[in-house]
């Protein structure tokens, strides 16, 4: 089964890489680099746009998260319960099991209906839509 | 044991021995078709167990890999179950884990699961899946470790001492929404191994999920367990076992009756109590020996109706 490797800890290394990136922008604007490159700069770090969900007491809040295309969605197990984010059609990849405190994450690039769910606890359903 | 507790409360060893003596499991006496239920004791036969024609110890819910409270060392609360199974001066005939064996179905879960269950002196386990143990591979390595290889989808049934025993898989291809699923290819194969069978055999079937609706909201029963009951009815004695929701439950349906296991690692909480059925956290190791069990069957033969009874551990 493919995963996408999006836990916690790769959020954080790609945090610090955007703001590896803005400081290097800020530097070479205060050199020689015109603003433009600040501008484009600017434009990447806008385009990892991120929404959270939570999961909590076997529910995933909210329920549903409506989102524009290319929004990161970030879930985040607050249970000490495992759960394993599902896509009901295969519309994206199965997370790994989640232990408390884990996430994953996975970018939605197209418009549509993501219905999903918890694959060992499949009463617990989410929908996330894109437009 | 009350007095060690209010002494050395939260001390692992005390924790243990409290363990030990709550008995971190059921043991089943079966008597004639008649199903007992007890904690075990200090090794004495009871009267109760002198005519049994045989037991066998359930134990559930082990949920290797699991570190938070209540239960900081579930090693040791399973250790001290298999433990208490050895001290039983009538050996079971065999063990039954209704699964959960691990917490995430990591391989060194596994290995520490079955490294404990190596210290049983009852050899022979058999084992049905959780939820827990078939992350990520859809149970191929619990399969691999612990499956009995009769059918590609794990399912299976043996015959001991004229109880006919049947191991349920209901805990995968679960559908958004649902609840636990046996499927339509399980359910035809136990209408098959059911068929030619006289109704005066009692049946032992047992499975992870619960086999009735127990608590929907809350994930605790299997979507198309009616269809199996509908195979189970014409028995005379049915005894339908299961774990995955850490409390003892009953029913009696006809000739059915069910039973839910506790856990060798942690409570959960009454059906619909709190917001949901995650582990109950308020639980301090001088009372959570009272929230975990075993369960040991015995058999009598000779009778003609089946009844159970179970006793709470104190």
């Amino acid at each position: 089964m493919k995963t996408i490797p999006c836990g916690s800890a790769r959020l954080r290394a790609l945090r610090r890489h955007i703001g590896a990136l803005l400081v290097t922008g800020a530097l070479c604007c205060i050199g020689v680099v015109s603003p433009a490159a600040m501008a484009a700069n600017a434009s990447a770090a806008k385009a990892i746009s991120t929404q959270q969900v939570e999961i909590r007491n076997f529910a995933f809040v909210p329920a549903t998260l409506t989102v524009p295309a290319g929004t990161r969605v970030v879930w985040t197990n607050r249970d000490e319960e495992p759960h394993v984010i599902t896509s009901a059609g295969a519309q994206f990849a199965s997370s790994k099991g989640m232990d408390t405190s884990d996430s994953y994450a996975v970018t939605f690039s197209r418009p549509g209906t993501y219905a999903y769910y918890c694959s060992i606890h499949p009463m617990m359903v989410g929908t996330v839509i894109v437009q | 044991m009350q007095d060690n507790h209010d002494n050395e409360a939260g001390s692992r060893r005390q924790f243990l021995k409290c363990m030990a003596w709550a008995g971190a499991g059921t043991l089943w006496l079966m008597k004639g078709g008649v199903l007992h239920a007890q904690p075990f004791g200090d090794g004495t036969p009871t009267p109760s167990a002198a005519d049994a024609s045989f037991s066998f110890a359930q134990i559930s819910d082990s949920h290797i890999g699991f570190h938070k409270e209540p239960n900081m060392d579930v090693v040791g609360t399973l250790r001290v179950s298999v433990a208490r199974i050895n001290a039983q001066a009538a050996r079971p005939d065999f063990l039954l884990h209704t699964g959960d064996l691990t917490h995430l179905s990591k391989p060194e879960e596994f290995d520490t699961l079955a490294g404990v269950m190596q210290e049983s002196r009852t050899h022979k386990v058999f084992y049905v899946p959780g939820e827990h143990d078939v992350i990520g591979d859809n149970g191929a390595e619990f399969f691999r470790r612990f499956g009995e290889r009769q059918h590609a989808g794990g399912w299976y049934s043996f015959d001991h001492r004229g109880v006919h025993f049947v191991g349920l898989i209901n805990v995968l291809n679960l559908k958004a929404g649902g609840l636990g699923s046996l499927g339509a290819e399980q359910l035809a194969w136990l209408k098959k191994d059911l068929a030619g069978r006289s109704a005066e055999t009692p049946l032992v079937v047992f499975a992870h999920m619960p086999l009735w609706p127990l608590y929907p909201p809350w994930g605790w029963g299997t979507d198309d367990s009616a269809e199996a009951m509908s195979y189970l009815r014409r028995f005379g004695s049915v005894s339908v076992l299961n774990g995955h929701i850490h409390q003892i439950q009953q029913k009696v349906e006809g000739t059915i009756t069910f039973h839910t296991a506790r856990s060798t690692a942690y409570p959960q909480p009454a059906p619909g109590v709190g917001p949901g059925p995650g582990p109950m956290k308020g639980v301090t190791a001088g009372t959570l020996h009272r929230y975990l069990g075993i369960r040991d069957v015995r058999h009598v033969q000779g009778r003609q109706a089946l009844a159970v009874t179970e006793e709470v551990l104190p």
